[in-house]
């Protein structure tokens, strides 16, 4: 035993030699590279940093790679899922083309439904006009002259049936965009299903409800941070018993990096967004792998092509890594990241639009090589104003030529073990981690957002952006460079003002037709609910299901929990 | 003395209910580096709030920016409610996501210039500071 143990010994002190022999060499190589290359005539209109103002270097070597890689990346399908939440990845199954759409009247978008999934469109993804995101009703004052202008317009229930008619809810799965009122849009769809006859326990697809990232980026909230965070954990509660299958969040960095911020901020920012919804979950009493499964994200997809990979690379391995050592999750499933992604819409430019086909291509092309489940590509007229069929059909057929032209789907990770992408995985997870310190120091997410933190760091990067591109530091193609004269314009949609009044007659139909005394008790109900701080999810479905309108239900509980008022500064 | 002599009071405004305050935020920035003294409303503001906010703060021009396309109902508005509070000098200018054909009709409704996406900052500030010094009174 001991003779053997001897020779294991020696073999052991042998090789570790050698690796260090093979690294000093490597090193000596390197340094003579990097002193022959500073030699070498540079470009000078670049400052060779990315989009977010990282440093670069040349070239990247064995010597940039983590010290255990094997250990930090696993193989796809496996802890902590750097390359991947599932082993095959695109080979069991392509990611869900998923085009985000709404506009006029619940009738208007149903036929822009019917017209994507008869194009091959896999999944349905609700955009809502500003009244719905705001918790308004097309007829109230503040909605006037914007009902179903950046999106379609759901008042009650008997809008949502319209908007899913002769569409199975048993068949699609759909995402809906919405934050503050996001319970409420849950209990109309809820019901419309019901009203379908599908069992509601067989829904698919996504509700937002990623109620931080409004107060820190886009901005459509309604009662303050608590309440907030008291109303999403009902509804992970609820739907863990009801919907096992709907994703009841979507964690967004998507917003905050449109809003300014750089890709470690987006990384960090949205994770600790995350990591505050298990904390309040946890506080509930809730078993973190009772919900934490249902929980998904959903990333930004910006121009500087292998840190936007590496992000989403860093992405799962941070959460796999807290939710396991830090919360406790033994379920797999707590531990593995599910992720949508979209293009960038802050990148598109209005000058030329037709290059912006191009620039949502080699984001796309990112998206699926950092293994994202889902995808929007954007519309190249989308800087001007809500997509044409026209655009709208390129967009998707982006995805499809990506999906079953260019062979990328067919190997997980095929950047795996690349020194600059290891590097800048590595890199941003060290990034994010430091940034977790600094919102600690803060007081934690819910602190930090009502000081105006968050909100000033990503006003400052975004300062930071605009300066450098009014400096000719940067350079967009078409936008300070490379611009053209005289541009003949592209056709836009308009949507005009006809969805407001037909909207409004709905409205009056529904709330004529509808039993008054019963949504009186209804809301009632909800009111004592939220008073006594029971979970108020069932009372608010059976709202929905009376046809209380969106509003009606928005002001029940904003008697109860307050309104946010946002720390104004520029 | 020439208008420069006092420093130029701007509102800048974000009417309706989208919560894109990326652009506002550079403007109002911009604007102060520039040298202009410049209060911002905040998000979600109604006319009434904006006119209100305007005549209040006694400023020379109002900038509103607009993603949500609701700018044909809230700009026009604006207008009114400042005319019908004595203030018709003040100058309106803004920008978003607004149709070249919109931006034509809102600027025969009383509206100064609009500008769309990508337009650098300099190009608005020297719009403000030739319409200041053809307007303002020392």
């Amino acid at each position: 035993m001991t003779a053997w143990g001897t020779d294991r010994d020696a073999e052991t002190a042998q090789r570790l030699a050698a690796q260090e022999r093979e690294l000093t060499r490597l090193r000596a190589e390197v340094a003579a590279w990097r002193a022959a290359a500073a030699a070498l005539p540079t470009r000078t209109d670049s400052d060779f940093t990315s989009v977010s103002g990282r440093t670069v270097q040349p070239v990247y070597t064995a010597l940039d790679l983590p010290p255990d890689l094997q250990a930090a990346t696993g193989l796809p399908g496996d802890f902590p899922f750097t390359r991947g939440i599932h082993p095959t990845m695109y080979r069991g199954r392509l990611w869900t083309m998923r085009q985000f759409a709404g506009f006029g009247t619940a009738d208007d978008t149903n036929q822009r439904y019917k017209f994507l999934l008869e194009r091959g469109q896999t999944g349905l993804s609700v955009a809502f006009d500003f009244p719905t995101l705001m918790g308004y009703d097309s007829d109230h004052p503040r909605s006037e002259g914007e009902v179903g202008k950046c999106g379609v317009a759901i008042s009650s229930l008997a809008d949502m049936e319209t908007l899913f008619d002769g569409i199975p809810l048993d068949r699609v799965s759909t995402s809906m965009t919405i934050n503050g009122p996001a319970a409420m849009l849950f209990c109309f769809y809820v019901a419309a299903a019901e009203r379908q006859g599908v069992p509601i326990s067989q829904l698919q697809g996504t509700i937002q409800n990623d109620i931080l990232k409004e107060y820190m980026a886009q901005h459509a909230w309604i009662y303050p941070a608590e309440p907030a965070l008291k109303i999403i954990v009902d509804l992970f509660e609820w739907a863990a018993e009801h919907t096992p299958n709907w994703n009841t969040i979507s964690i967004s960095g998507y917003h905050i990096r449109e809003a300014g911020a750089t890709a470690a901020q987006e990384l960090a920012f949205t994770l600790a967004n995350g990591f505050c919804y298990v904390e309040h979950g946890v506080a509930r009493g809730l078993d973190v792998d009772a919900f934490a499964p249902r929980l998904s994200f959903f990333w930004d997809v910006h121009n500087d092509f292998f840190e936007e990979i590496a992000k989403l690379r860093a992405a799962r391995r941070i959460w796999a890594r807290h939710m396991r050592e830090r919360y406790g999750a033994r379920n797999p499933r707590s531990w593995r990241m599910r992720f949508h992604c979209q293009t960038a819409g802050v990148t598109l430019t209005a000058q030329q639009p037709h290059n912006n086909v191009v620039r949502v291509a080699y984001q796309a092309l990112a998206a699926v090589l950092g293994g994202t489940q889902s995808l929007h590509t954007n519309a190249l007229d989308e800087t001007l104003a809500l997509p044409t069929e026209e655009s709208v059909r390129i967009a998707l057929r982006t995805q499809q030529i990506l999906a079953y032209e260019t062979g990328v789907p067919n190997v997980a990770d095929p950047l795996g073990g690349s020194y600059y992408v290891e590097a800048l995985t590595d890199g941003l997870e060290r990034e994010a981690e430091g940034l977790f310190a600094e919102i600690e120091a803060q007081g934690g997410v819910v602190r930090a957002i009502e000081s105006g933190w968050f909100q000033r760091q990503i006003a400052s990067s975004s300062a930071r952006f605009q300066a450098e591109l009014e400096e000719g530091r940067r350079t967009i193609v078409g936008l300070n460079d490379f611009v053209e004269e005289a541009e003949a314009p592209v056709r836009i949609l308009k949507v005009g003002d006809a969805a407001e009044a037909t909207q409004r007659a709905r409205l009056a139909r529904v709330r004529a037709q509808r039993d008054s005394a019963l949504v009186e008790r209804r809301l009632a109900d909800l009111r004592r609910a939220a008073a006594e701080d029971r979970n108020i999810i069932p009372a608010m479905l059976d709202c929905a299901r009376a046809y209380c309108t969106l509003f009606e239900i928005r002001h029940v509980l904003e008697e109860i929990y307050g309104s946010y008022r946002e720390p104004v500064f520029f | 003395m020439t208008a420069a002599s006092r420093p130029i009071r701007v509102l800048v405004a974000k009417p309706g209910l989208d919560g894109h305050d990326r652009g506002a935020k550079v403007v109002a920035a911009a604007l102060r580096d520039a040298g202009m003294e410049v209060v911002y409303t905040g998000l979600h503001q109604t006319p009434e709030m904006i006119a209100t906010a305007a005549v209040q703060e006694d400023v020379d021009v109002v900038g509103l920016s607009i993603l949500s396309g609701a700018h044909m109902a809230l700009f026009p508005r604006v207008r009114q409610m400042l005319d019908q509070m004595g203030r018709p000098d003040i100058l309106i200018t803004g920008g978003g996501i607004i149709p070249a054909e919109d931006m034509d009709q809102l600027q025969a409704l009383g509206i100064g210039r609009l500008f769309g996406p990508g337009t650098p900052t300099a190009e608005l500030i020297s719009y403000i500071q030739s319409w200041a010094s053809e307007h303002l009174e020392a």
